[in-house]
């Protein structure tokens, strides 16, 4: 086997343009998909029955379907809707709604299992509902959440790949069009394999340092 | 203090009852508590005595019966004269939750605030007073237990007994009509449990109105005004203790006592 390493080194420099639009995909798509994941989860333990089953059909359907699936759904779903945004947001909207439906997941989760004698504390000084949430289940429950979440945006990030198939030019698309003018496919897929390994490496420990910082009692 | 407020009880429970599925836990209790009376509540394991205070501030739904503060039915109303019952909405039902202290057996204190956020957040996000309000009340209440030295402590760095004092501080914090306790010493270690009886007994002799249920027999016998001895999910004895220690009607009550007194 000869592996080309000139090619590694015309390539490595060009991946780095694919690199900083994956960056930037998966930071819009991280700050939509928490907060709509946050929202979705606090709603999901929230008071109103039907909006519960809303949120629990929303998180049913993103885990019951393939995310290749959904981005198709998205990119050709937005022009019929009259929507004409591009691929770059299509890709993003696909992402952020999918990593959103896990999000809260990990939120309902993470708020229903505080200690019940927390909630019942907290109504017996008169707390309702929404105020239990803010005051003394959410302040308790950002720490052992962490490690979920950042599981779910290391899939995030990975999942930006997919978003080669609607030519959005991130770093897996980036590679493959190296890869159709010189042909070095396990050169190419090798490099791409040590970008995402680096930035997913990075991602893990800003969030073990994060939870090392958040308070615990 | 007038005549009225003398006479008429400030809380009246009437055949108040309650099931877990097949299992009925109370089978119809009623009682009348005056205000500034202090209520013991003995009775063996899974006689229904935790069950009774759960009830009376809906932190159980009751399946049956009827609960009244200062005249007020908690946990819903009825219009008109024999009207039909209709259920209070969460919002009045927090605001009559919160005229009941309730001291629970494992202290349930905010694990993130520390001691003077866990007094100040009730009448801070619930009464509405401002921050410094708030704090100054938190402050007078933890010194009435005993805690002005450790008031900036989070929960983890207090003993058992200090966290239930600072229990008790959160609930008198709200000024409530009457405190429930429910066993507020069960979980201690056997040194620590005569500081919390201390600030109990103290809060009797200010006149506050409590229900206690408790395993504490000394305690029962010299503080209370009233005992109720439960067994079965029904009241089997109810008197004066020091009437009930020494001569209790009752054969459960007697084989009851004689398990307790003479370990």
């Amino acid at each position: 086997m000869n592996f080309d390493w000139a090619i590694i080194q015309m390539a490595a420099p060009l991946l780095l343009q694919g690199t900083m639009m994956t960056l930037k995909i998966g930071a819009v798509a991280a700050v939509l998909g928490l907060a709509g994941g946050i929202v979705l989860g606090l709603l999901s333990l929230g008071g109103w029955p039907l909006v519960r089953f809303l949120v629990r059909a929303y998180v049913d359907f993103i885990r019951g379907t393939p995310l290749l699936i959904q981005i198709f759904i998205v990119f050709f779903g937005l022009p019929v809707m009259g929507l004409r945004l591009g691929e770059f947001w299509a890709g993003v909207i696909a992402l952020s709604l999918n990593c959103a439906g896990y999000v809260a997941e990990v939120v309902r989760g993470t708020v229903g299992s505080v200690e019940k004698g927390q909630t019942e504390a907290a109504m017996s000084i008169g707390m309702t509902r929404g105020k239990i949430l803010m005051y003394i289940l959410l302040p308790q429950s950002f720490r052992p959440m962490v490690p979920a979440l950042t599981n779910d945006l290391i899939t995030l990030l990975k999942n930006t790949s997919l978003l080669s198939v609607i030519s959005v030019y991130e770093l897996t698309r980036s590679g493959q069009a190296i890869i159709a003018s010189h042909f070095v496919p396990l050169e190419i897929f090798t490099l791409l394999a040590i970008y995402y390994y680096v930035i997913i490496s990075s991602l893990s420990y800003a969030s073990r340092v994060l939870e090392r910082r958040l308070p615990q009692w | 203090m007038n005549a009225k407020t003398v006479r008429t009880p400030l809380l009246s429970v009437r055949d108040l009852r309650k099931s877990f599925g097949d299992r009925e836990i109370l089978k119809g209790i009623s009682f009348d508590l005056m205000a500034g009376e202090t209520m013991v509540l003995i009775g063996p394991s899974g006689s229904g005595k935790t069950t009774v205070l759960r009830c009376l501030n809906h932190l159980e739904e009751p399946s049956g019966g009827a609960v009244m503060l200062d005249g007020e039915t908690v946990g819903g109303s009825f219009i008109g004269t024999g009207g039909a019952f209709v259920p209070a909405g969460a919002r009045e039902l927090a605001e009559q939750r919160r005229k009941f202290g309730f001291v629970f057996q494992r202290f349930n204190l905010f694990p993130h605030l520390t001691a003077v956020q866990n007094v100040a957040i009730g009448p801070r996000k619930v009464l509405g007073l401002s921050r410094a309000e708030a704090e100054a009340r938190a402050e007078r209440e933890l010194n009435r237990v005993s805690l002005a030295d450790h008031m900036h402590k989070r929960p983890s760095q207090l003993s058992g007994g200090q966290q239930q004092r600072v229990a008790i501080a959160r609930a008198l914090a709200m000024e409530p009509s009457l405190i429930l306790f429910d066993e507020p010493t069960s979980a201690l270690d056997p040194e620590l449990v005569q500081e919390v009886l201390d600030v109990m007994r103290e809060l009797a002799l200010e006149g506050m109105t409590m229900i206690v249920v408790t395993h504490e027999m000394t305690f029962a016998r010299q503080v209370a005004d009233r005992l109720i001895f439960m067994a079965d999910g029904y009241i089997v004895e109810e008197g004066a203790p020091e009437d009930i220690f020494t001569a209790p009607r009752q054969e459960k009550t007697q084989n009851f006592l004689k398990h307790v007194l003479h370990r």
